[in-house]
């Protein structure tokens, strides 16, 4: 089914420059001590390792969504990506419209036809969800099996790593079985017990999902009949892109002008303070707005250059980054500034300038390994923020494209489901639960970052990209 | 000290001009005058001719901010951006587009956005400050652990969930107030129980973690361990002295918020049909009322730069290290 | 502080006597007071500029037209309010020799309406017609005494009343011209009324940025007065259609005081102007207008008073609305519309009883409503425990997909573009888009014309015989089979177009946003990919959905039209080809052009209604439905419901001033909030508690702490 060859979009290819650049940090980080040291205390963590292992499941879904191939076989979707074929069946099943998590009947009556002529109005079955069965009475049944099975198939693969995490201790705890035990006990020095945990934990929602999902609606279908576990999962590719690219494109500025306003001060820092205040003095919600609108006339003025559905809903993404990343630029920028200051009263930079150091030098040398650690934690600590301010943003029609799926979008179709009665939960619910676990994961492996690398950074006053979503919802 | 203050005043000025251009530039790439006179002139039979005539009453038919047409000195002041610019930093915020006096309409929503801002931003200081004594008072215990899971759960939490589900479930089911709606004197407190208890659960999470970061760090001082020396108890150091000294930091980061408490909350505003500045904003936006918007983001703007100075001044009163030249 | 205590008590005892979650207050708990809602503000409450829906919700309870829909009575007539009988035109030639009724068009030189009102008719008291004891106006000119705090005409001291006179008629027809007003119709009416044109002209010639233009002492040939009680309308041709523009608000009388009132100095800057303060002789009058929270209409204590109808459809006695036959109007003392934004919460304050009557919102639909076995929407049980009623209308109106006729691909006259047309007409499956879109809340079209309307037909007569056969006694969609054989008859067979072997790609233009149209869209889509097409959405705001259309760039669009009034003519109009969008700026958004039909349908539009009229609009609607301009789409239906204190509910897709008719049960009502709205304590003492065990625990890791010896 897959005709045309492999499409980049400019998303993809962000999201594969920032993965790179993490690799490339990480070598870099491995080998200097003043670099590791602190990793291996965010890692020493069993909190912070469980949350590392879920944000690296959500971010392995994203790359794999991020692979995308063209198609021309289906007059509906011109671009798919590996995720979609892995999800296939999920896909290209859709009912008409409602239907409840594990229901093999619609959730609303619809208008049917009897043969005599009449008009009724009854719950017709499914299209595929629970079509396999012949009666509707066998789903305990059938569902009870198949969950059997899928646990099984996780807790296999969970005693499979533990069996390979035990064999990487074996030397240090002299045999297998002792090695086990010291993994169980949480004895090790890395802390496998909480790797494993949550490992084994998502494996064996991987396996109910792989026993289940091709049968039912696990999380029941939306108003169209599109499945909402296949939303909830392409919705993590822009919950990730979101949080991550917004700092990484704001990076370079911010890091730039922060520490040149901070080191030159004088006119240098007035002209920074000026850009910067007057940009983050814009009301964050206007300029997200305005800046959309904007996307939205430009776009439909170059129809013709946007026409795949796919391009339009990745340049809207790509755009949003961009404008969050100018309000969140303006604080990142504001700290650095506010370190600088500091720093170039510090006695080694004094003594540096007085031996007459050229300004370059001190700058590279002493200046950006010292601020180093307040972009690190801005990016971690702004990740979550970021998340949660799509949701807001696009409850109110600013966020990302209606057609891309994000939890935003699954929140806000959802508003006027929990009206109906009985209310339709599980969209809201569902992208609740997922959104709550990638931002809780985030926040515990951003609270042990933030530990690691400067116990006493204390965010007095600066206000941050994270507050927006407070911000759009509440002040 | 007060040259610095002169000169952070002096700044305001180039400041609200660059916000003004930026908004200018924003509003005016997405929307022509002529955009704006056909949502105010309705949808059916309207003529090229009457959109002109619109144009005209209200000064879009200038250029926007180069008249080529005029002489002189003029080229530059008749323009759509100097006029307008001009009547607002003096405060003359003029009719909206729609024909409704701007000043009569912020000074009647700044109330209700007031009635839940300020109790939001008092309650939650006090809830969160209570939280996180009692929490450093028992640090260590399982309390503390079990405090700071609630914590990070709370964060982790859409805001948008408490506003859904609290206006369901208290408002909805369980009909302890009013689903929507406002009133204004007392008559408005059974409207702002709901969206300022939810106002606070929002800011309650990061707020309680962060002030608990301050209180420790303050145990771990000199002074705290010269009153224990002393023989001073647990309790009264925490709650008398470390208190004192960690509400320096805590006022610091409340300070920057004040300004930003008139614009509003807008989703809640939305939601509980509470008359705000927020929704006014919103709705500006929507019906591309460009003298509100306008008006909206000056203020917001002037609010900032207000906001930031307090903070700055704040700096200097904490930490008397910062130098400002 | 005791007496503080108390007070502060005693107000809280008033905020929360009764259920605790009365968004009103508690003094109004067995008010005659009628609660809906609004969800923005209305942009313009002057009769001369006002067309929309919510706008007219106000001004058609204050202003009063010559002449009135009747309330009850189907398909919808003209009766008169204001005037002594429904205006009818006398024709002349160019020489001044009356005509008669069926000349033919070219001969009409001059149509004369002449209109007598009802005497004794006064206006609401205002402070516009407030005079001092030596008799000047007390508000107007110079030595006028101003109230320099009013903010709203209640704030004057003084206010007075005035007797209605045909001048005050004349004056509004005048206003229609005004430079500063942008009256919607102006340039439409100037095509008819003669001389507004060039009234229009002479008043933008002395009319200055602010301040009074006094109309009166401009004579103008298209409207003028006889005696205080008759008045003249000239149009320049024949227009059978202009009688229903006499029952819009743009034919209301407004009198000259207000506007000289209004241009006060210092009026508009505190909002007083006319479109924020109406004054008329309706049976309601604006009291309160504050669109940050909520307007008021309360009864005028000067209206001249109606009655109830006492004649109606045949099922109207049996529904009980001929109940109140003959008595006074109007039954309800105030109306109450409170600012909502947000659905969700209006559908629940509806459940609660707070609103006394909500359209049902598409999501609450399956809570509401069921259909029985007859197909007919009946309430579910748990609605009729409630004792709600439902008024089911189609509205006068048609949402449909266009085709632009201009667009290479799709448009033309070609053989084969019609094929295209036809063939996707088939295959977006319009029964399909009601029950999942609008809960079947609408009726697909077949035509142009709604139901209700003269020229619509129904049953086998009436089908569209392109896209529907006609089996068993009822119309079903063509196979697809019958739309993949035009599809090869277009030259695309299977969808693919030979020029490129790559599926046929379309584009659809449309201008929604919200978390609705994105399934919307992906259904759109569906559609076209049974036939192999690509349909490529193309999203974009308003504006910009405009511009399109008007520079003819789109090819696919969406869109609506909701009838002024109900003349077949106010449909076909928008298929007349010197209408068309792109040449001419008019209505006509696909850019149809059919000579045939335009022949037609100028004859059809000054016939009067009959079988010659009905003969005609046959054959246009067939021509049109064989050249699909429009994939026809939904007459929607609109569902209202209301609760059993709510009387006189009969839905009227036409009249907007139907307040007048409804009837409250105020004491009734209060009982059932008061029943339906008990607080639910649990939670509160469930919160209470675990609080309460949290303080415990707290203190006892404190006690067990300071137990041990302090490290």
């Amino acid at each position: 089914m897959i005709q045309g060859g492999l499409v980049v979009l400019a998303s993809d290819a962000c999201l594969f420059v920032l993965v790179a650049s993490a690799l490339a940090y990480w070598t870099i980080a491995r080998r200097h001590e003043h670099l590791r040291a602190p990793w291996r205390e965010v890692w020493a963590r069993p909190a912070a390792a469980g949350a590392a292992v879920v944000l690296g499941f959500f971010i392995a879904i994203a790359l794999v969504d991020s692979i995308h191939f063209s198609t021309r076989d289906e007059a509906q979707d011109d671009v798919v990506s590996l995720l979609d074929l892995a999800l296939e069946s999920l896909r290209t099943h859709p009912e008409t419209s409602y239907s409840a998590p594990f229901a093999t009947h619609a959730y609303s009556r619809e208008t049917v036809r009897l043969p005599d002529g009449r008009v009724h109005r009854e719950y017709p079955r499914l299209v595929s969800g629970g079509a396999h069965l012949v009666a509707p009475t066998e789903r305990p049944a059938d569902i009870a099996r198949r969950a059997v099975l899928g646990l099984a198939l996780g807790l296999a693969s969970g005693a499979l790593a533990l069996l390979g995490a035990a064999c990487v201790e074996r030397r240090r705890h002299g045999g297998l079985a002792a090695a086990c035990r010291a993994i169980v006990g949480g004895r090790t020095r890395r802390p496998w017990r909480s790797l494993l945990a949550v490992g084994c934990a998502i494996a064996l929602l991987l396996g109910l999902g792989i026993a289940l999902a091709p049968w039912y609606h696990v999380l029941g279908t939306d108003k169209v009949g599109t499945d909402v576990l296949y939303q909830a999962l392409k919705s993590v590719r822009t919950g990730i892109l979101i949080g991550s690219l917004t700092t990484f494109i704001s990076l370079p500025f911010a890091l730039a002008l922060g520490v040149a306003a901070g080191y030159f001060r004088g006119p240098v820092d007035d002209a920074v303070q000026y850009l910067y205040t007057t940009l983050s003095s814009i009301p964050g919600v206007l300029l997200i707005a305005a800046a959309a609108l904007l996307l939205d006339v430009h776009m439909s003025r170059h129809a013709d250059t946007f026409d795949s559905l796919a391009a339009r809903a990745d340049l809207r993404l790509l755009a949003l980054c961009g404008i969050l990343g100018i309000t969140s630029w303006t604080s990142l920028c504001r700290l650095l500034r506010a370190e600088t200051l500091k720093l170039r009263e510090v006695e080694y930079v004094a003594a540096a300038q007085a031996l007459g150091v050229r300004s370059p030098a001190i700058i590279r040398r002493h200046l950006l390994p010292n601020v180093m650690h307040i972009v690190m934690i801005t990016t971690v600590l702004d990740f979550s923020g970021l998340v949660l301010a799509e949701a807001a943003l696009t409850y109110i029609d600013i966020g990302v494209d209606p057609s891309m799926e994000s939890w935003g979008n699954m929140i806000n179709a959802a508003r006027l489901e929990l009206a109906r009665e009985p209310a339709v939960w599980w969209s809201l619910v569902a992208a609740l639960v997922f959104m709550f676990v990638l931002v809780l994961a985030a926040n515990v492996f951003a609270d042990a970052v933030r530990d690691a690398f400067d116990p006493r950074l204390r965010r007095v006053g600066a206000e941050s990209i994270a507050t927006l979503a407070q911000e759009t919802s509440h002040r | 000290m007060s040259a610095y203050l002169i000169r952070r005043l002096l700044y305001a000025l180039p400041i609200l001009v660059g916000v003004n251009v930026i908004t200018f530039l924003l509003f005016f790439v997405v929307n022509t005058p002529d955009d704006m006179a056909r949502m105010q002139l309705g949808e059916r039979h309207v003529t090229q001719e009457a959109i002109d005539k619109w144009k005209a009453e209200r000064g879009y038919d200038r250029p926007l901010f180069w008249n080529g047409a005029a002489s002189g000195f003029e080229q530059a002041t008749d323009t759509l951006f100097i006029r307008s610019t001009v009547r607002l930093f003096t405060f003359d915020f003029g009719r909206s587009d729609g024909g409704r006096d701007i000043g009569g309409d912020l000074r009647q929503r700044m109330g209700p956005s007031l009635a839940i801002a300020v109790p939001v931003l008092l309650l939650q200081l006090v809830a969160a400050l209570g939280w996180a004594l009692v929490i450093a008072w028992l640090r260590g215990s399982r309390l503390d652990v079990a405090s700071a899971l609630v914590c990070v759960a709370m964060m982790s939490v859409s805001g948008l969930f408490y506003i859904i589900g609290g206006q369901y479930l208290v408002a909805k089911l369980w009909r302890l107030v009013p689903i929507s709606g406002y009133d204004y004197g007392l008559a408005s407190i059974k409207f702002l129980v709901l969206p300022v208890v939810i106002g606070m659960l929002i800011a309650l999470g990061p707020n309680v973690r962060w002030y608990r970061t301050i209180f420790l760090e303050e145990m771990g001082r000199e002074y705290v361990r010269m009153a224990r020396a002393k023989g001073l108890s647990d309790a009264r150091v925490l709650f008398v002295h470390v208190l004192r000294n960690a509400l320096i930091p805590i006022l610091t980061g409340v300070v920057v918020l004040l300004p930003s408490l008139f614009l509003g909350a807008l989703i809640t505003e939305a939601f509980f049909a509470i008359p705000g500045l927020g929704s006014y904003t919103i709705d500006a936006l929507q019906a591309q009322d460009f003298a509100i918007v306008r008006t909206m983001v000056f203020l917001g703007s002037l609010l900032y730069i207000v906001g930031l100075l307090l903070t700055d001044l704040s700096y200097v009163v904490a930490d008397p290290r910062v130098r400002l030249q | 502080m005791l007496v503080v205590a108390s007070s502060m008590i005693a107000a809280c005892d008033g905020i929360w006597r009764g259920p605790w979650n009365n968004p009103y207050p508690a003094a109004e708990a067995g008010a005659n007071i009628l609660y809906t809602t609004f969800q923005e503000r209305p942009k313009h409450l002057d009769p001369v500029s006002s067309y929309s829906e919510n706008e007219a919700m106000i001004t058609s309870q204050v202003y009063e037209p010559l002449v009135q829909y009747h309330f009850l009575e189907r398909p919808y007539t003209l009766v008169p309010l204001t005037a002594t009988a429904v205006p009818s035109a006398i024709y002349y030639d160019a020489h001044g020799q009356t005509l008669p009724v069926d000349a033919p068009d070219a001969s009409v030189a001059r149509a004369v309406y002449r209109i007598s009102i009802r005497p004794g008719i006064r206006f609401q008291p205002h402070p516009a017609f407030a005079r001092t004891a030596d008799g000047r106006y007390r508000y107007h000119g110079e030595g006028a005494t101003h109230v320099p705090v009013a903010r709203a005409p209640t704030d004057f001291p003084a206010a007075d009343t005035r007797e209605l006179k045909a001048a005050d008629y004349v004056y509004q027809i005048k206003r229609l011209a005004h430079p500063r007003l942008h009256s919607p119709i102006a340039s439409l009416m100037g095509r008819y009324i003669i001389g507004l044109d060039a009234l229009a002209a002479r008043l933008q010639a002395d009319v200055s940025a602010t301040g009074f233009l006094d109309l009166r002492g401009y004579d103008f040939e298209g409207a003028r007065v006889l005696d205080d009680y008759t008045f003249e309308i000239t149009l320049g041709e024949r227009y059978p259609q202009f009688v229903y523009w006499l029952a819009m608000p743009f034919f209301a009388p407004v009198p000259w005081e207000a506007d000289r009132f209004y241009a006060e100095p210092g009026m508009a800057a505190r909002n007083l102007t006319l479109d924020w303060y109406p004054v008329g002789t309706g049976p309601y009058l604006l009291r309160e207008n504050n669109p940050n929270r909520r307007m008021v209409l309360a009864r005028n204590p000067n209206f001249h008073g109606e009655a109830y109808p006492t004649e109606g459809e045949a099922t109207d006695a049996a529904d009980g609305l001929l109940a109140d036959a003959g008595k006074a109007l109007p039954f309800i003392d105030e109306i109450h519309f409170m600012l909502e934004k947000e659905d969700i919460p209006e559908w629940g304050k509806f459940l609660q009883g707070w609103y006394d009557i909500s359209p049902i919102a598409a999501d609450g639909f399956d809570q509401a409503i069921r259909f029985g076995p007859d197909g007919r929407p009946e309430l579910t049980p748990e609605m009729q425990a409630k004792r709600m009623k439902l008024a089911v209308a189609t509205q006068p109106s048609i949402v449909y997909l266009g085709f632009n006729l201009l667009d290479p691909v799709v448009g033309g006259d070609r053989p084969r573009a019609r094929a295209l047309r036809q063939a996707l007409s088939i295959a977006v499956d319009i029964e399909e888009m009601i029950s999942i879109f609008s809960n079947g809340r609408g009726i697909p079209a077949h035509g142009p014309i709604p139901p209700g309307i003269f020229g619509h037909r129904e049953g086998t007569a009436g089908i569209n015989r392109v896209v529907y056969d006609w089996v068993d006694g009822r119309p079903v969609r063509k196979p697809l089979a019958r739309a993949e054989a035009l599809m090869v008859e277009a030259g695309y067979p299977g969808g693919r177009d030979p020029a490129t072997g790559r599926p046929l790609a379309l584009y659809f233009d449309a201008f929604a946003f919200g978390p609705d149209y994105k399934p919307l869209f992906n259904w759109y889509r569906k559609q076209f990919a049974k036939l192999g097409v690509q349909l490529v959405v193309r999203m974009t705001d308003y504006n910009r959905f405009q511009d399109k259309m008007r520079t003819g760039t789109a090819q696919i669009y969406g869109w609506g039209w909701n009838a002024d009034y109900p003349d077949p003519e106010n449909f076909l109009f928008l298929l007349y080809g010197p209408h068309g969008k792109v040449k001419h700026q008019g209505e006509n958004a696909s850019n149809y052009a059919s000579a045939a039909f335009d022949r037609d349908y100028l004859r059809m539009r000054s016939l009067p209604n009959g079988p010659a009229r009905q003969a005609l609009i046959d054959r246009m609607i067939t021509r049109v439905r064989r050249d699909a301009p429009w994939i026809w789409g939904t007459h929607p239906q609109a569902y209202s419901l209301f609760h059993a204190w709510y009387a006189n509910g009969k839905a009227n897709m036409m009249a907007r001033n139907t307040l007048k008719y409804r009837r409250l049960d105020a004491t009734r009502r209060a009982e059932l909030r008061q029943a339906w709205n008990r607080p639910v304590l649990t939670p509160l003492i469930v919160a209470g508690a675990a609080l309460a065990v949290i303080v415990a625990l707290a203190w006892r890791t404190q006690r067990r702490r300071s137990m041990r010896t302090p490290t």
